[in-house]
């Protein structure tokens, strides 16, 4: 027979738990800035030094709750603009109880010390398999949900979370080809690459890139493409744009990666490839941005009184700056300054609390009143709340950060006229103290807006009731 | 074939590739089909039932 109703059960648990990753992932990002400002705060237990920390922190932003937060939109948009339930109910159940205990295993291990060393990739290989599993499962659930459509057409979000989903399963397995020491009577928990030197460097930041360009962006951009619609009640300004955004930025991520690598000892060429690459994408992310916030042209009022739209176009805002940012700092002269420096997190944290967690914050103001069977959130003066914080936040973040990092790599190049350097390491560490107080203090903020988001769900979800009847449409027009 | 020669016809192609996505996708024979493809997220109402 066939359903009648759409699968709201596994978009409601990955929804929730988007809220609740969020808080724990950003405490630990907040606790770790507090850290750099009093090395001493954790009192040397080592489980929580600074080193075992901050992969916790990476993996649980980007991994728990950048990756609920997409498995609850992509289960929900590709049903709803299917037209159908989804495909394979139990794999996608799996999907959501295998995630969890990826995040739950990532966060017992990381802490211990175990750890591949690559930047977001850390985790161990039995964990490296569980992700493989549980991704396969999600492909399968998505295509098999795609394959099965009652519309004619598949709509633009769609294209962006199948790239998504698929790189990802590439970009997984190759960088995370590794051998375990077990085979040679070692540790369970511990491996080494199958590459070596510059080539692992390489696969690293070709996989390191990538998960920004596929994961944090594209996989989001997917996001904003149904949401901004949704909530400002118009189609997207055109959609014939958005068709040349999704090649076109497919077309040219995939190469950036070696902007990663510049001055090392990476072949000139590939360096140069790379900052070539990074120049080249500013076309397809500006022309995304601006389709998306013209999508609002005639509705520029509903952003005066509407906070969930407010979020989403000051993500789009940050989408904008931070793909401005990017290509600029991966020019070879402007990374011989900024590398290595506070730069390089003021505009990670741009695009990451800017773009990603603020078109995410608001899908969720959207989608969770829906899965509980209201038609707002419990409070909008909260969401008002929230988004000043956040935005006053981000805006403290990136500025102490950009002016720290300029600062750093212009006094870590000074020299003497003999050639001695002019200043220390630790005068420069100095320098940085009041900057790492804003940061800290920026930080702060984001998070109690988070709380506070937290609040309103939950006052939500008790006067709501969980829906699990939401009709698909019978009539379907071609 | 030496990679060199490879490269440039991998470059070529994946070019002419995108010309023609770009083409396809602003002709106007398409026009009106992108425009109501554009409209689908609000083919249904989620607005939860009371």
């Amino acid at each position: 027979m066939e359903a009648t109703t759409y699968n709201y059960k596994v978009v409601r648990q990955f929804a929730i738990m988007t809220v609740v990753w969020g808080i724990v992932g950003m405490l630990v990002g907040v606790i770790l800035a507090a850290l750099l400002i009093w090395p001493e705060l954790t009192y040397g237990i080592e489980w929580l030094s600074y080193g075992r920390l901050r992969p916790l922190h990476t993996n649980a932003v980007i991994f728990a709750f950048g990756g609920s937060g997409l498995f609850a939109v992509s289960y929900y948009i590709v049903q709803r603009t299917c037209q159908v339930r989804l495909w394979a109910e139990g794999l996608a159940a799996f999907t959501f109880w295998g995630w969890m205990a990826v995040i739950v295993l990532a966060a017992v291990t990381l802490p211990m010390g175990f750890t591949s060393s690559k930047e977001y990739a850390e985790l161990e290989w039995p964990i490296d398999i569980l992700i493989t599993l549980v991704w396969v499962a999600y492909a399968l659930v998505f295509f098999g949900t795609i394959a099965k459509r009652k519309t004619k057409h598949i709509y633009v979000s769609n294209w962006f979370f199948g790239a998504y989903i698929l790189t990802i399963a590439i970009l997984h397995i190759v960088n995370n080809m590794e051998i375990p020491i077990a085979f040679f009577g070692g540790s369970m928990l511990k491996s080494y690459s199958a590459y070596a030197g510059v080539q692992d460097a390489m696969v690293q930041w070709w996989y390191g890139h990538n998960a920004v360009g596929f994961f944090l962006t594209t996989a989001f951009l997917g996001m904003m493409y149904y949401f901004i619609p949704k909530q400002a009640g118009r189609p997207i300004y055109s959609y014939r744009l958005s068709v040349v955004h999704f090649w076109s930025l497919n077309f040219i991520y995939m190469w950036a990666g070696p902007h990663h690598l510049q001055y090392t000892a990476l072949p000139d060429w590939a360096q140069s490839l790379g900052m070539v690459f990074s120049l080249m994408l500013l076309a397809p992310s500006w022309g995304g941005m601006m389709n998306g916030i013209m999508t609002l042209s005639g509705a520029w009022h509903k952003l005066r009184t509407d906070p969930i739209l407010k979020f989403l176009v000051t993500a789009l805002s940050f989408y904008g700056m931070s793909t401005f940012e990017g290509p600029m700092m991966a020019i070879k002269t402007v990374n011989a300054l900024s590398h290595y420096t506070e730069w390089t997190v003021g505009h990670v944290h741009s695009g990451a609390l800017g773009w990603v967690a603020m078109i995410t914050i608001g899908s969720m103001y959207y989608l969770i009143p829906r899965l509980f069977g209201r038609e707002s959130m419990f409070s909008t003066k909260l969401i008002e709340w929230h988004f000043w914080l956040s935005t006053i936040g981000v805006v403290l973040y990136i500025a102490s950060m950009w002016i720290a990092g300029v600062a750093q790599g212009l006094m870590w190049r000074a020299s003497n006229a003999d050639g001695t350097l002019t200043y220390s390491f630790a005068q420069v560490l100095n320098t940085m103290y009041p900057f790492y107080g804003i940061r800290l203090l920026g930080g702060t903020l984001f998070l109690s807006g988070m709380l506070m988001m937290a609040y309103n769900v939950w006052r939500t979800v008790r006067i709501g009731r969980v829906v699990n009847d939401a009709a698909i449409p019978q009539a379907v027009h071609a | 074939m030496d990679s060199g020669t490879l490269s440039g016809i991998a470059t070529v192609v994946c070019l002419a590739t995108f010309i023609g996505i770009v083409w396809w996708a602003y002709s106007k024979d398409n026009r009106q089909r992108f425009e109501e493809d554009g409209k689908l997220p609000f083919a249904d109402d989620d607005v939860p039932a009371k």
